[in-house]
């Protein structure tokens, strides 16, 4: 361990979305050293993804909308699993968040008067999605990068360089945390460009490295959604929850093959896009459950009504929360009322003139022109479910983002909690400003308490950067040797790496079953000893064999936490559906599933097996507890739980 | 393309800062794939080291900008069904920039060019919460926060593609263009009708509109902003006669 | 032949531009193999033809007023001397000396060339076509060095404006012309084919006049609130609107001005009689 580039920083913030960004934002504002890791460039985060909105209960478009409303809708779309001290936070702290930002040069829709413009969106009350277009994250990374910009030049004015106080290292892949008695110590990982590796010195590290989706076959998300912090925050010894809970968002592209999974935005039905099957029935009438009875329209009428008069009328159920979309129309295409490419209808052709659409979904129109030959403001869509969400994550303290290691935050989509069993549309971005602040003053605050203290600060060891080096650089030695010792050829990562996606969309995909998902983890561990003998050619500049290889270390860790859990949990609910056990329980509902590395048994450096144990989630604030109807709660706890709430339940 | 599946020679420019060349790969196309598919196929099969740039695969990302039969595209909405049997294709990297490895180029001229533009200048007194813009007066800096930073604009431009000693004076189309947004934008304070000339080069461009064409949001860059901002400056600059009585001055002292 | 042309377009220089030290080395200078130098080369073509035409005619000084009421655009307005053998031709006096080298509109038309010259669209036809500046898109371009706009004289290109205000004299002017040509001297109110010509040909210089960028920038674009000035803003919508298709006037006016001014020439000579529709 002779000449690694080695960088010093107070925070370390792991990925450069909205919740990195928005955490080195703070972090610096605090007047501490902060850089920023991310494995694409700057500004090209999966962030910038995002198309329907970030919702905040701003009340600009409906002023009866509250952070109340907007609590319990979370509650209610997450099926009560929440974290609830997060979705407090969270609804009442985005409006704030979102008003922020335009003070940094966002430019939202607006309403007649002047203020940020609202949509309507599954799951939510009100029309409470700010938005611009459908392009709104895009918006949102591209102020905050802006924003980063805005202080750079503050520092150079100040110190002569932009680089003082917050640096980019772009394109760049942490492998591993490096960890100096159980606290956070650094990070270890390379130059995409160069190959060569890197280690960073922070007291604090925040990790917002975003989701799994790549995991699966069909899928919204970018080569970049590995679940890298999930796995360097067990590997580090923090504990994931919820990682059952994978959210398939109803609407993805079916046809061409090439496209399918790219994602539809929810803003086409919170637009008065309607689900139709190959019949031309609005079939989602027929699949409101009876957690929802009464809250959505019954007619046709009604739900066309709901679009101009939301007092008098109910919503139409194209609105309902994601899994129960994704999961009626898995059904109709199953029953054989799919369409020809094996999708439902998207109609927004007959219920908008042609240029209202274009003015509206600029991105969707552009998206099916390129992509599939299709114009939207003329034929409808044919979409179907797409893995896009991971609704667990990494545990972390709800008001600083903290993981059990010391010195370790995290926040937005890596972090688990927020969203329960299922998320909301638009409350992603939302959640990652309000947690991405949260966190960078949670590290902020470590950092200075550990000054106050005299502590030291953790150092890094050159055992463990030896290590990391030595596991990176695996594939390389292989590939010297030519063929293994049995003469077998080496596996090629991309081999592996389909068949990892078939194992996990086909067998613990939107409905699993015991049988399934035990013959997932069998094919699991299989991949985990392929993994081993993975060879890649080359040398190590730029090398996407070579960077998937590692990245696998990280997928099959986050496979077999999710494929546990998921078989763990014997219920139905939001994101995880068992054909076994297909009803709520409600003696499930108060249990969350943590993942941790394993210690018993034999150990496996590349691939740390994981565990999953039940803890108990504790019970609501007695005044959270009070918003909610007696009548709606019944639905989902225990008559005991119910004692609780003031008109109390009858035990 | 004409079945829904063909096989096709695909020639890609291969190689680093110091050398390539162009190696021809026989690859399948299916019906509907875009050139970023048939690269990823090759990737899988053949060349697991060729690199490439690209995220979103949806146009949304600005990650997998190259130059496709000599213009610059985004690889993810380049269909492959644009070309013809016959047609030859050539794949290359940007060609403005430094190459690092096959069709990965290095940007960050890019980014130290956004690092030039003063930032946002809210009005003073306006707290969060209390800004109020009418949606006419958003929507031009709107259609230039369209832009998904493919720097294609920059890679086509001419002053910098053909000249690369201008690369220090000129900021390119993609940070004109937000000068404009800024400009335009109803709250913002600053003027940047001075720097625009001075600092970024405004008078390099020569409107003969490239960056125009090949962008893939559709943005009007040059009508939009850039024309626009060149007008500012003549507002200010070449009223023929504030200008006679600068040129007077100036040569008095 | 387009290897050719591509050759003597597009010529290798050393280390400049594409084939600067780090940057891909792919080779040539460009890979496109569309034909891409059928623009420019249109182009040029083009403006020679208007150029040829245009000169020729503003120097001839003969056929220029038909059917004693028809003034051609070329003429307009006629106040040279000259002017004189054609009565009735010169409807704002004559006062400028009359000289072969001095055109009879010498008063509009350096302001109409340096309009045009000065114009938007103009410039990037010339730059890419005449002065390959560049040709095509991601072809390279044959100079050693370049400065845009920066210094003189393309400098003064950013007085279009004042261009565009006289440009808007001139155009009223050809209004006038337009609509007196409707009286003839002594058959009194007529309308014949060089009337819809003459019409015609004024409404597109109208459009192509009012679609200028400068105009665009006059009449609302330099506002940063457009909802304080609803009637700017209202102007600006339709001028943008107009504006999007300025190239396309651009090259129609090019043509209806040949062609008026043919059709008057023609006219006046008697090659062709004008149709008389009313009167
Ligand atoms: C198509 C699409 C549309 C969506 N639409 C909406 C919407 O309308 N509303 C909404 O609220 N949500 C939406 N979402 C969800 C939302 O966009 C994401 O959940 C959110 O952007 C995640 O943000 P993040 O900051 O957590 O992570 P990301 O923005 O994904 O950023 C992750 C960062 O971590 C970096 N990183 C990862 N691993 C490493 C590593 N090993 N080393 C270094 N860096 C690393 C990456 O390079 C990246 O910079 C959408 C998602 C998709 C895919
Ligand atoms: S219009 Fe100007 S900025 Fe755009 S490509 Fe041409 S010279 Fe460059
Ligand atoms: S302006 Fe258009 S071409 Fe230029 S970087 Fe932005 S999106 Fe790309
Ligand atoms: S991959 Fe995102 S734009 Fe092509
Ligand atoms: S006349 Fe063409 S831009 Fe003014």
């Amino acid at each position: 361990m002779t000449d690694t580039e080695r960088h010093e920083a107070d925070v370390l913030v792991i990925g450069a979305g909205g919740a990195g960004l928005r955490a080195a934002i703070e972090a610096r504002e605090r007047g501490l050293r902060v850089a920023i890791v991310c494995k694409s460039l700057f500004g090209k985060a999966h962030t910038v993804m995002a198309e329907g909105g970030c919702a905040a209960a701003m009340g600009n478009v409906a002023e009866k909308d509250s952070w109340q409303v907007h609590f319990r809708d979370t509650m209610r779309g997450g099926k009560f699993l929440n974290s609830w001290r997060m979705a407090e936070l969270h609804a009442q702290e985005a409006p704030d968040r979102v008003w922020e930002l335009e003070t940094w040069g966002a430019l939202f829709d607006r309403t007649a008067d002047g203020r940020i413009h609202q949509r309507n969106f599954g799951g939510h009350t009100y029309p409470r999605l700010a938005h611009v277009g459908d392009r709104t994250g895009l918006e949102l990374i591209r102020t905050l990068q802006q924003r980063i910009v805005a202080l750079q030049q503050a520092d150079h004015a100040e110190t002569g360089d932009h680089e003082s106080r917050l640096r980019v290292f772009a394109e760049c892949t942490v492998t591993e945390l490096l960890t100096d008695g159980g606290a956070v110590a650094g990070a270890f990982g390379y130059w995409r460009e160069s190959g060569r590796f890197v280690v960073f010195t922070a007291p604090a590290v925040v990790l917002a490295t975003g989701g799994i989706g790549k995991s699966f076959q069909v899928t919204s998300n970018s080569w970049e959604y590995t679940g890298d912090g999930q796995a360097l925050a067990l590997r580090a010894g923090a504990d994931l929850v919820d990682m059952e809970f994978v959210q398939f968002h109803p609407t993805g592209m079916v046809w061409p093959p090439s496209v399918k999974g790219i994602l539809v935005t929810e803003g086409v039905r919170g637009d008065g896009g309607v689900l139709r099957n190959s019949r031309g029935e609005r079939f989602m009438f027929g699949y409101v459950p009876d957690v929802f009875k009464g809250q959505y329209a019954q007619t046709e009428d009604e739900a066309d009504r709901w679009y101009d008069d939301q007092d008098a009328n109910r919503r139409t159920p194209d609105l309902l929360p994601r899994d129960e979309v994704a999961r009626a129309i898995n059904t109709e295409v199953k029953e054989g009322r799919g369409s020809k490419h094996g999708g439902v209808l998207l109609d927004i052709a007959s219920r908008l003139p042609a240029e209202e659409i274009k003015r509206r979904l600029p991105s969707m129109y552009h998206q099916f022109k390129e992509l599939a030959d299709v114009d939207i403001t003329a034929e409808p869509m044919e979409v179907g479910p797409t893995c896009h969400y991971v609704m667990g994550g990494i545990d972390v303290d709800p008001d600083t983002g903290a993981t059990a290691v010391p010195g370790l935050f995290a926040a937005g989509e890596c972090a688990g909690g927020m969203h329960g069993s299922n998320r909301l549309g638009g409350n992603s971005l939302s959640d990652l400003l309000v947690f991405g602040r949260r966190a960078g003053i949670g590290a902020a605050d470590h950092v200075g308490g550990l000054a106050a203290r005299g502590g030291r600060r953790p150092a890094v060891h050159d055992e463990d950067v030896d290590a990391a080096a030595e596991l990176a650089l695996a594939p390389f030695a292989r590939a010297a040797g030519g063929v293994d010792e049995d003469g077998a050829a080496g596996e090629n990562p991309y081999a592996l790496h389909a068949d990892l996606q078939r194992t996990m969309n086909d067998l613990v995909g939107i409905i699993r079953t015991e049988a399934e998902m035990t013959a997932a983890l069998d094919r699991l561990a299989g991949l985990r000893a392929r993994l081993r003998d993975v060879v890649v050619e080359g040398h190590r500049q730029y090398n996407p064999g070579w960077h998937l290889a590692l990245d696998l270390r990280n997928m099959l860790m986050v496979g077999e936490a999710v494929a546990s859990s998921a078989l763990r949990r014997t219920e139905s609910r939001g994101g995880h559906t068992r054909d076994d056990y297909p009803t709520l329980d409600a003696r499930w509902r108060h249990r969350v599933l943590v993942t941790h590395t394993r210690t018993d048994g034999p150990a496996d450096p590349v691939v740390p097996r994981v565990a999953v144990d039940v803890a108990e989630r504790d019970p609501m604030r007695p005044d959270l507890f009070a918003l909610f109807e007696l009548e709606e709660l019944e639905k989902y706890y225990t008559p005991a739980e119910l004692t609780a709430h003031p008109e109390g339940g009858t035990p | 393309m004409t079945g829904p599946s063909d096989s096709r020679v695909v020639r890609v420019w291969r190689g680093d800062a110091d050398d390539g060349e162009l190696v021809d790969f026989q690859v399948e196309a299916h019906e509907g794939e875009v050139v970023l598919d048939v690269l990823h196929r090759i990737q899988a099969t053949q060349a697991p080291d060729l690199a490439i740039r690209w995220n979103c695969k949806a146009g949304k990302c600005g990650s997998c900008s190259a130059e496709i039969n000599g213009r610059p595209r985004l690889l993810c909405m380049t269909r492959m069904s644009v070309f013809t049997q016959y047609d030859e294709i050539v794949i290359t990297p940007l060609r403005t920039f430094p190459v690092i490895r096959d069709l990965v180029t290095d940007v960050s001229f890019n980014y130290t060019k956004a690092r030039e533009i003063p930032a946002f200048v809210p009005p003073p007194g306006l707290g969060p919460g209390e800004y109020r813009m009418a949606q006419a007066d958003v929507e031009r800096s709107q259609e230039f926060r369209k832009c998904i930073e493919c720097f294609l604009c920059q890679d086509v431009c001419h002053v910098v593609r053909d000249h690369e000693e201008n690369k220090s004076a000129f900021a390119g189309p993609r940070h004109l263009m937000r000068v404009a947004e800024l400009e335009m934008h109803p709250l913002d304070t600053a003027d940047r009708v001075p720097a625009v000339q001075d600092q970024h080069g405004l008078g390099l461009c020569n409107i003969t509109k490239c960056c125009t064409e090949v962008c893939p949001e559709g943005i009007k860059i040059t009508d939009n902003a850039l024309i626009p901002m060149k007008e500012r400056v003549a507002d200010r600059r070449y009223d023929p006669l504030v200008w006679l009585g600068r040129t007077i001055s100036r040569r008095r002292d | 032949m387009t290897h050719l042309v591509r050759r003597i377009l597009a010529p290798e220089f050393g280390a400049h531009g594409v084939h600067s030290r780090g940057r891909a080395a792919i080779g040539s200078g460009t890979v496109r193999l569309d034909n891409w130098w059928r623009a420019p080369a249109a182009t040029t073509a083009g403006l020679l033809v208007f150029l040829l035409y245009g000169g020729f005619r503003a120097f001839q000084q003969q056929y220029f007023f038909a059917d004693e009421r028809y003034l051609t655009p070329f003429y307009s307005p006629c106040v040279s001397l000259g002017c004189a053998s054609e009565p009735g031709s010169a409807h704002f006096g004559m006062f400028l000396p009359d000289n072969p080298l001095i055109p009879y509109a010498a008063l509009s038309l350096p302001f109409l060339l340096g309009f045009r010259l000065t114009c938007y669209y103009y410039r990037k036809a010339y730059y890419r076509s005449i002065w390959l500046a560049p040709a095509a898109c991601a072809v390279p371009e044959p100079h050693a060095t370049y400065t845009g706009e920066t210094r003189l004289p393309l400098i003064l290109q950013n007085v279009h404006r004042y261009f565009f205000y006289v440009a808007l004299l001139v155009s009223l002017v050809n209004t006038y012309d337009a609509i007196v040509a409707f009286k003839h001297p002594t058959d009194g109110f007529v309308v014949g084919v060089g009337n819809i010509v003459l019409l015609v040909n004024v409404a597109l210089l109208w459009c192509y006049t009012v679609s200028c960028h400068s105009c665009r920038h006059v009449t609302g674009g330099r506002l940063k609130h457009f909802s304080k000035h609803p009637v700017r803003y209202w102007l600006w919508t339709k001028v943008s609107a107009l504006n999007t298709r300025h190239m396309l006037f651009a090259w129609v006016t090019l043509g209806t001005l040949v062609l008026t001014d043919l059709y008057i020439a023609l006219v006046a000579a008697g090659t062709v009689t004008d149709l008389r529709l009313v009167g």
